[in-house]
């Protein structure tokens, strides 16, 4: 047995012990601090096992370790990492700093990088419960707080009642097919005319599991109360990395174990990309609140990575990949804005408060003005590019219907993306936002020189995805 | 013969009582009529020779989680009648979804039959020489280990989760601090006194023990400061 595999996976979790420990015993002021440091070093030594690793099947088949995975598991590290260093100055600013905080975001990613390993049903289900329980605590973190508590909760159980069906699925699956390993159920189901109707069916209650995991549409109804109710660090949070996890294990596990039944369960696929397309594009005009617009905006967003996994080729699945990344830092820097808006002590949401942004901090206007163009898909910044490999490949496979529609709901969203620029620049001013702190700064300038030079030298990310999306398929 | 009619006993009572779990009108009944059904499971699994999974039906869920629910529906005022007010309202939506959901279910097992093989596919028969305790042992700590440890993280990220959410350290409770308790000195206890012959206790004038300043403002208050309980015989010395 290979147990090294997992070494990433042991590390994390066992330095999260070890600092679980340190934050209880050492009660010095600043201890939550001290915990955050810590666990960013911790994802730096999982991010470095990670890259010194070599690739294989362990664990009696359940656990697997290809470029794929590690493609995945480095970005759920990045989004985690950026989403850890916004939230130490902000819990402070709002009086939760506390030590539990970097220890339950660093148990989630855990689970997070075991989805993302998944080769087996039972991983699987194991991984993402263990990313789910520390997400829902998370999401109530702010416990004084009315609607953090609401979007705990809310979460709690619509997401409970998700890993139910999940679960009802995976049963299923097992039921008709004898196995639970990825590699038996291709076999399994190799032959899509012989496919019994409740391994279908199976299937189908997993898809819904993991849809509701990526909150595409009509499982969404969660996101946008979640994201409006959680602490703003958590919202980033919730928008990169557990997406990333999913969206990867919705890849591994359609193209796997499923693959050969994709041009079956394509049409669902396409249904629930254009569906979330068509929400995300509408839904957020009405919008008031920036952080229900993210939600909204997410929800899109999956909608048009789903588009790859619907064309389901090597040129899909790579797209669906880079769109990952581009989506990760276009969502921090944009985070990071949302995480400045704070006037004399009081942290606002609103749209309108935006105004004037431009005049009292151009640097943070013109950040958030490049998150926004790149949000809605504007040439030469990296949304664009996300888009254009992801519309590329379905016009490949003459998906054109996909495609067409991708591009009209982009045309709707460029309004509510401009409507915020527009606020930001034209209408009359508002009275300052306090000082930005350090940290915030330096998230939002790296994640957006990243979202606006990706096109200088895209290379490397398109070649990693390359390398990823050949060994998902084999 | 007599363990199918065993069978088909404990399976009418658990069917039965698990109906009365979600109908019985007190929350009482309800986890009573829980603990019924878990019984009866457990002895469901007895007779498929999985003594270990009945054990722990028992034992886990009737001793530990069943009276924990029960401690929940009788210490907490929750009025169920509010919270089933929506019920009526949306029964018809809700059961005409079931049905449909059930029927379609029902469509697609209808078809599934047992192949007549499957018992030889099992992943991990039981080996012939142990008993299925063991047997189950050696599996989750060889094959499965790596989900068996990562239930465990589950369980601790929710064991963090409910500390998280709800403790609150209360500026009056009362800690033992045990630094405080060893690095006390005999001196500020204790005293001895040469009593002079005839001259009883009471008529000894001793002054009290200086008061220790508190440590912290912020710090809870140690029990004990002044020489409150917990020391035992040490009292006597210090009575006027």
């Amino acid at each position: 047995m290979n147990w090294q595999l997992a070494w990433p996976e042991i590390a994390l979790a066992v330095c999260g012990m070890a600092i679980l420990i340190f934050g209880v015993l050492w009660k010095g002021r600043s201890n939550a601090f001290a915990c955050s440091m810590l666990t960013a070093g911790a994802f730096l030594l999982a991010a470095l096992l990670v890259l010194s690793q070599g690739g294989g099947l362990g664990y009696n088949g359940l656990f697997v370790v290809d470029p794929f995975s590690s493609y995945l598991k480095l970005l759920i590290l990045a989004g985690a990492a950026l989403s850890l260093i916004l939230s130490v100055d902000w819990n402070e600013r709002e009086g939760f700093q506390r030590f539990e905080f970097p220890v339950l975001m660093l148990f989630s990613v855990t689970g997070m990088m075991v989805m993302a390993s998944a080769s087996n049903l039972m991983t699987l289900y194991m991984g993402l419960e263990l990313q789910s329980l520390a997400l829902y605590v998370l999401a109530a973190f702010n416990r004084d707080d009315a609607r953090s508590s609401e979007a705990g909760l809310k979460y709690f159980v619509l997401s409970a009642l998700a890993s139910g069906l999940l679960l009802y699925g995976i049963s299923l699956c097992y039921g008709f097919s004898g196995t639970m390993n990825f590699a038996d159920l291709a076999k399994a189901a190799a032959n899509p005319a012989g496919v019994s109707p409740g391994l279908i069916v199976g299937i189908v209650f997993v898809l819904v599991g993991l849809a509701f995991k990526i909150s595409a549409v009509p499982f969404h109804m969660w996101t946008p109360d979640v994201y409006e109710g959680a602490p703003t660090p958590v919202t980033l949070f919730f928008a990169t990395s557990p997406k990333v996890a999913a969206m990867g294990l919705l890849l591994r596990v359609m193209v796997g174990p499923f693959g050969h039944l994709l041009p079956q369960l394509q049409s669902l696929i396409v249904l629930i990309s254009i569906a979330s397309m068509v929400l995300g594009a509408l839904a957020a005009i009405g919008q008031t609140n920036i952080k229900r617009l993210m939600a909204y905006s997410s929800i899109g967003h999956m909608g048009y990575a789903l588009i790859g996994l619907a064309a389901g080729t090597t040129e899909g699945i790579r797209g669906v990949l880079i769109y990952l990344v581009i989506y990760v830092f276009m969502t921090v820097a944009t985070f990071a804005g949302i995480g400045a808006m704070r006037r004399n002590g009081r942290t606002i949401e609103k749209i309108s408060d935006l105004a004037g942004l431009g005049r009292n901090d151009p640097m943070l206007a013109l950040i958030l003005v490049i998150c926004m163009f790149s949000l809605a898909g504007i040439p030469l910044l990296s949304g664009f590019f996300a888009k254009l490999y992801i519309f590329l490949a379905a016009v490949q496979v003459g998906m054109w219907t996909l495609a067409v529609i991708g591009v009209l709901t982009s045309v709707i969203g460029a309004f509510y993306y401009i409507r915020v620029i527009k606020v930001m620049y034209f209408d009359q001013p508002e009275a300052p936002f306090d000082r930005r702190p350090a940290s915030l700064s330096f998230v939002a300038v790296a994640a957006g020189l990243f979202t606006t030079f990706f096109f200088v030298f895209p290379a490397p990310i398109i070649g990693a995805a390359q390398v990823a999306a050949k060994a998902l398929l084999g | 013969m007599i363990a199918s009619i065993a069978f088909y006993v404990f399976a009418a009572i658990l069917l039965v009582s698990a109906a009365m779990v979600v109908t019985a009108r007190n929350p009482v009944h309800s986890v009573l009529f829980l603990i019924l059904s878990f019984f009866n499971a457990a002895a469901l699994f007895l007779l498929a020779g999985a003594e270990f999974l009945a054990m722990i039906l028992v034992i886990v869920y009737v001793g530990a989680v069943a009276v924990l629910f029960l401690f929940v529906v009788m210490m907490l005022d929750v009025n169920f009648a509010e919270l089933r007010g929506g019920f009526q309202r949306y029964l018809p939506v809700g059961a005409t979804v079931g049905a449909v959901l059930f029927v379609e279910l029902a469509l697609v097992l209808g078809g599934w039959q047992i192949a007549p093989d499957a018992g030889q596919l099992r992943f991990a028969p039981q080996p012939p020489d142990v008993h299925n305790t063991a047997a189950l042992g050696r599996l989750i700590y060889t094959d499965y280990v790596l989900l068996f440890q990562i239930a465990g993280l589950v369980l601790m990220v929710a064991m963090i989760g409910a500390i998280v959410l709800t403790l609150r350290e209360r500026k009056t409770s009362r800690h033992q601090s045990i630094a405080a308790q060893v690095g006390r000195d005999v001196r500020d206890t204790l005293e001895l006194v040469n009593m002079p012959l005839g001259v009883g206790v009471s008529e000894f004038y001793r002054p009290l023990v200086e008061q220790p300043p508190p440590l912290h403002s912020d710090q809870p208050v140690i029990a004990h400061a002044g020489g409150g309980h917990g020391d035992g015989g040490h009292h006597a010395a210090e009575k006027r």
